[in-house]
């Protein structure tokens, strides 16, 4: 536990240091660069016109569904992981039921593209 | 820099650590003021132009003042901007790209971190990055900028499962998660040679998760202006440009010790310190080279090319790639059929690619002439006949 707790010091050090590092930029910019207010100069950009209507709409539903399938198939993933470097030792039957698993999610893609769900209308 | 072994006490992981991860900013800033120039350098040399000549000899400086520049230009916020995600984005784009150093080897005994999980890690680490983006391109209240985060997020997440399990192929043949344990693998023969397949989609699936060209349809100029960062200057624009150059840096190391053998092969791990380290440089520089190349070589895709060549070519060949791995190993046959199984399925993607191309054109429809004579018409007509052009 010890051990492994130290292997991770550097991570927890480098979520830390990364954030500091960023801030230190953004504070090194606010010392040096020029800020002058002008409300024109505070407006987004749109092809230098004055924006039209609201931006935060819907947003089309085909990015759900990738989204959707994403999360299964990274799941998945997960799983497959610790399978990956321990199959060899259990033999052929872990390695059929991983095949199975994967048939069944298989079976969801194949259900999806079907659908029509992969296709970018 | 700092050398963890297996049975160091407290008082020095944290000392360790801390000297470890200051080497690595400074590698970083360095390592990605060189390949700003050297991409630059490259891209010139392909156009046949100079390139930076000015600041320095041949320009060497160039990043430097580039990066002078950007920490004095002045940096806006919207006025209708969400203010603290619009604040938060580059911490979430750079710190991730920036955690993924920590698990990555250079030498045999050489890295801040030898963690089991070193490839899982990484992996995990480097995919939050879309993170940013999405939040982004919803926090600067700009049409472009949440199209081309949404259109970021869509991409980032396809293209990580093709990434994924295309390690998970190579993690099944070394028998190992951890980075330095794979690099071990591969004295003999780099894995390449066993996961030709794998290796594809590897670069296929690390090309759309730069958001460089071909992939760069996230921030393509000519249709979103950039997306995500269109309302971010100076300093915090340079934020998404750090972190992308970083992230080409950390994926081309990752697959010259995954994929190339690190710097195990062909030296063997005997080899010196310093002849370690130039063996891993140099097989990073390669793959560094080869984006690069990519980029300025082919036009950009289409989203709806993008995402129907993740969903429908790369992940069922990575599953291919998977169960070809797992039938040769649990029933241990020699490694010659991996090279054998996985270079069939590489010439079965190269024959899936190759058709899609030739395909594609036939979509492409003959615009009707104004004249009432069918566009198919001017085709075969004598030359100087007018109108007839292809959409």
């Amino acid at each position: 536990m010890q051990l492994l707790f130290d292997n991770y010091v550097a991570v927890l050090l480098a979520t830390i240091i990364g954030s500091i590092l960023v801030l230190s930029a953004l504070l090194a910019s606010r010392l040096l660069a020029p800020f002058s207010e002008s409300r024109q100069k505070r407006t987004t950009y749109e092809c230098g016109m004055v924006p039209i209507g609201r931006v935060r709409t819907q947003v089309h539903i085909r990015y759900y569904l990738f989204a959707i399938l994403f999360l299964i198939f990274d799941v998945e993933a997960v799983f497959l992981f610790p399978w990956a470097v321990t199959f060899v030792d259990i033999g052929p039957v872990a390695f059929y039921e991983m095949v199975l698993f994967i048939l069944i999610l298989g079976s969801g893609l194949v259900y999806a593209w079907k659908k029509g769900v992969l296709q970018w209308k | 820099m700092s050398m963890p072994s297996a049975g160091i006490n407290i008082e020095n992981a944290w000392l360790d650590a801390f000297v470890g991860v200051i080497v690595i900013v400074g590698l970083m800033t360095v390592v990605v003021m060189a390949l700003i120039y050297i991409e630059r350098k490259v891209a010139a040399r392909m156009q046949n132009r100079l390139g930076p000549m000015r600041v320095g000899p041949h320009g060497t400086l160039q990043s430097l003042a580039d990066a002078l520049k950007l920490i004095g230009k002045e940096d806006l916020r919207p006025a209708t901007a969400d203010r603290w995600i619009f604040e938060l984005a580059p911490f979430a784009v750079f710190v991730p790209t920036f955690l993924a150093f920590i698990a990555i080897p250079f030498t045999q005994n050489l890295a801040i971190s030898f963690l089991d999980l070193g490839l899982f890690y990484v992996v995990a680490v480097t995919g939050l990055s879309f993170l940013g983006f999405l939040l982004a391109g919803w926090a600067s209240d700009n049409k472009y900028a949440l199209l081309g985060g949404m259109r970021a997020a869509a991409q980032l997440i396809s293209y990580e499962v093709p990434l994924v399990l295309s390690l998970l192929a190579v993690s099944m043949v070394a028998g190992s998660l951890a980075l330095h344990e794979i690099v071990e693998f591969q004295g003999r023969v780099p894995l390449v040679v066993w996961q030709p397949l794998a290796f594809f989609i590897f670069i296929a699936a690390v090309l759309a998760e730069l958001e460089r060209q071909p992939f760069d349809i996230p921030t393509a100029e000519s249709e979103v202006v950039g997306g995500p960062f269109i309302e971010y200057s100076g300093i915090r624009w340079s934020m998404f440009f750090l972190a992308s150059y970083a992230s080409l840096f950390i994926y081309s190391l990752l697959g010259a010790i995954v994929f190339l053998g690190g710097w195990n092969w062909p030296l063997g791990a005997e080899a010196g310190l310093w002849l370690q380290l130039i063996w891993t440089f140099a097989k990073t520089s390669l793959l560094i080279l080869l984006f690069i190349w990519i980029r300025f070589s082919f036009p950009r895709l289409r989203i709806d090319q993008l995402m129907s060549y993740c969903w429908k070519v790369l992940i069922p060949l990575s599953f291919l790639q998977i169960f070809l791995n797992g039938l040769v190993l649990v029933y241990g046959w020699p490694h010659i059929f991996l090279l054998l199984t996985s270079g069939a399925g590489l010439a079965l993607a190269g024959y899936i690619i190759a058709r899609v191309g030739q395909t594609e054109p036939r979509k492409v429809r003959l615009i009707p002439v104004r004249g009432g004579r069918k566009a198919t018409a001017s085709l075969t007509a004598p030359e100087g006949a007018e109108g007839g052009s292809s959409a």
